[in-house]
């Protein structure tokens, strides 16, 4: 009888690994939005160091952000924003405990849904608000 | 509508370690019914085209967890998943992601059934009960909190659904993280501060960024996406507890 080979697994490459399935790649979008999420954290503390320096400083800061670069900067930085929104959200009820009301389970679409709706009002109100204030 | 098709090409990832260093497509045509499962597929090429082809089957009905394999690039049960979904084909049949590759469609089980070992897969009861005593009794809401997680066969899938494990595969990975949540959310389970260990490690559920493919191709609804998350919750209460309570938050 022949005697069997020894054993020689075979390990596939993780090269890539990203474009092997849209799944992956949506959620490499997902990731990568909160590069701008933290890019704008910065230019609002930018924003907070120039008020402290002044009104000189705290006027230049306001007139660098009506620059056409800053408002294509802006532009991006929203639309990042509207992706990490909907897709935090989406995976949100996969991080809860089961929460329950009323003896049944909330639905994971229920909880997006909540979620969504609670990003939207609150931009809809600090937007109310920056409007009605505006000089 | 496709025209009713005669025949559907199935290629097959093939690697024959005694023959080959790297693996090999190599492409069958089998006789296509509307209700032949990628595993008949599988099965017709074995038994009447090429002997040599190997690969995991049992129950043919998505209980037995062992016929899971990439189909055109997905993770799923062979058997669960129908050719006449996949026409015109070819349908193009992998082993398992991530997992090291024995023979054609063969995987290397051997580190998913330690990780399985180590988190104690079963019931510790809190205080042992003699036969006279009678049964652990539990309410419906008590079995809610875990009994979806019972629901798992072990085929894989989620493993070859997780980039994290593909990455490092010493990451415990969502099946078994799944499982050592059912246990612990078991209230006649007494076994918590035993898997915390495994939890709270590096390779625990840290070691997951929540990409949530795993819950998509579970074929059992398990969600173990969810039970690895809410773990991420557990596990810092477990770390934080242990400052302001001398019994480390311990119930």
């Amino acid at each position: 009888m022949r005697r069997p080979a020894p054993a020689r697994p075979y390990v596939r490459t993780m090269h890539r690994w990203w474009r092997r399935d849209p799944f992956f790649m949506r959620y490499m979008v997902r990731e990568a939005t909160a590069v701008a999420v933290a890019a704008y954290a910065v230019v609002l503390a930018t924003g907070m160091v120039r008020l402290a320096q002044g009104e000189a400083a705290w006027n230049g800061w306001l007139n660098a952000l009506q620059t056409p670069w800053s408002m294509a900067l802006h532009l991006v930085l929203l639309l990042a924003f509207a992706v990490h929104t909907k897709s935090w959200f989406e995976i949100m009820p996969k991080t809860m405990p089961f929460i329950e009301v009323g003896g049944h389970r909330v639905a994971a679409s229920t909880i997006t849904r909540a979620g969504w709706g609670a990003a939207l009002l609150a931009s809809a109100v600090l937007f109310a608000l920056a409007w009605g204030s505006r000089p | 509508m496709h025209e009713i098709a005669r025949s559907i090409d199935i290629e097959v990832l093939r690697y024959r370690p005694e023959q080959e260093d790297t693996p090999v497509w190599q492409r069958y045509t089998v006789p296509f019914t509307a209700d032949m499962s990628v595993l008949q597929g599988l099965q017709h090429i074995k038994d009447e085209l090429d002997g040599t082809l190997s690969f995991r089957w049992s129950c043919r009905m998505a209980i037995c967890g062992s016929c899971g394999m990439m189909i055109d690039g997905k993770p799923g049960l062979s058997c669960q998943t129908f050719l006449r979904d996949l026409l015109p084909g070819p349908v193009r049949v992998e082993a398992l992601a991530h997992f090291p590759i024995e023979r054609d469609l063969v995987v290397s089980v051997a580190p998913f059934v330690e990780k399985l070992e180590s988190i104690k897969p079963y019931l510790i009861p809190k205080t042992p009960r003699t036969l006279a005593e009678g049964e652990y009794r539990q309410t419906p809401a008590q079995l809610a909190q875990f009994e979806q997680f019972s629901s798992c066969i072990n085929c894989m899938l989620c493993y070859a659904a997780c980039p994290q494990y593909g990455l490092d595969p010493d990451f415990t990975g969502p099946g078994v993280l799944a499982l050592l949540h059912r246990y612990n959310a078991d209230s006649r389970d007494g076994g918590r501060a035993e898997r915390m260990q495994v939890l709270n490690a590096e390779e625990g559920v840290w070691g997951c960024t929540a990409v949530g493919y795993c819950s998509e191709v579970c074929p059992k609804h398990v969600d173990p996406a969810n039970a690895v998350n809410q773990n991420k919750l557990n596990s810092a209460k477990d770390y934080f507890l242990r400052f302001l309570s001398p019994r480390g938050g311990k119930p």
